[in-house]
């Protein structure tokens, strides 16, 4: 049996914002309980960190300009912790990187 | 107020809107290889505005799937979702509208969530509504010239373009760290056990988004054992 396509979509887009909504909708009250309050105080940090590493080393086309990225990334948001800032540094580290050191196809 | 918390949401929202033109750039390329047309993977992409999951949906499409497998694939790719729109809930005023609510939960997602989670004091909606205005049509656009026009940037500045979010996510979590020694470790200890589970060939094998979950109950649960928040500290207090 063929699918439809846009049947597909419909189902995707609806089962994501239920996914979203619920929680953000069904927990109107402050979460007094100290366990869960702590908890998802962690939440984010836990998160980000284990979706960022090893995923950045990856993510470009040499290990060495991801390493560089995370190195460089880590450095300013340390000294600084502006946004913009710490991801373009990021993003130029890898271009020269891969510009200078990294030899291969994708001239 | 809510309008120059608005315009503070759009203007964090354009290193965001930049990151997602990349990395939805190719999301696109992907949709195309799996057989959808531009039309179909810029709506897909205007409606869900997840990666993981977006490319776990078009994989199921293109092997042709049953409707109910895509349904539970999404709800298990986007499950880290509900984590976060939990920990949104917390952090919202009470004074925070159902609509509020309910616009904000169509763009719960790891970049957004980290802007909104990084506030300091309790989190205005309509910062929120800032960031996901500019950060959308990057998302979407991306996905379209990814999936109709293919190869139209350099590959090098793809490469660099995709480490953006990333960047996003240290300045999120490296500021907080430096502050607190027990997010310092939280952070140490997450990254090192989401290397040692991404090469264990027993984990290995499951989604990086599942493993994510799998991490961030674990950790999470375990610091707020061993270090619970006082009142004060976690910006919930008085």
């Amino acid at each position: 049996m063929e699918h439809n396509v846009y049947i597909y979509i419909a189902i995707v887009a609806l089962t994501t914002y239920l996914v979203r909504v619920l929680p953000l909708t069904l927990i109107r009250k402050e979460i007094r309980n100290r366990f869960i309050r702590s908890f998802l105080f962690y939440v984010p940090y836990v998160t980000l960190a284990a979706m960022t590493f090893p995923a950045i080393v990856n993510a470009t086309h040499s290990v060495w300009s991801g390493v560089a990225a995370l190195a460089v990334g880590v450095l300013v948001a340390w000294i600084s912790g502006n946004l913009f800032l710490v991801a373009s540094s990021a993003c130029a580290v890898v271009f020269l990187v891969e510009l200078l050191a990294v030899r291969g196809p994708m001239l | 107020m809510n309008k120059r918390q608005f315009l503070r949401g759009l203007r964090v929202g354009i290193p965001i809107s930049l990151g997602y033109l990349a990395v939805s750039f190719a999301l696109g390329i992907t949709a195309r290889e799996d057989g959808l047309t531009a039309l179909q993977a810029t709506l897909t992409s205007l409606l869900v505005n997840a990666s993981a999951g977006q490319y776990a949906a078009f994989t199921v499409m293109a092997a042709q799937g049953g409707y109910l497998e895509i349904a539970i694939v999404e709800a298990v790719t986007n499950a880290r979702y509900i984590l976060m729109s939990a920990a949104l809930s917390q952090k919202l005023p009470a004074t925070a509208r159902l609509w509020h609510r309910l616009v904000i939960g169509f763009n719960v997602n790891d970049e957004i969530f980290g802007m909104a989670i990084a506030e300091e004091d309790k989190l205005n909606p309509f910062y929120y509504f800032g960031m996901m205005v500019v950060a959308m049509p990057g998302w979407a656009t991306g996905t379209f010239l990814g999936c109709s026009v293919g190869n139209i940037l350099p590959e090098r500045l793809v490469s660099a373009l995709s480490v953006a979010l990333y960047g996003m996510f240290l300045a999120v979590i490296i500021p907080a760290a430096k502050k607190n020694k027990v997010i310092l470790g939280v952070v140490l200890a997450s990254m090192a056990v989401s290397l040692g589970l991404s090469v264990w060939p027993l984990f290995a094998g499951i989604s990086s988004g599942t493993r994510i979950i799998i991490i961030t109950v674990v950790l999470s649960a375990i610091a707020a054992v061993l270090f619970p928040v006082r009142e004060e500290a976690d910006g919930h207090g008085a």
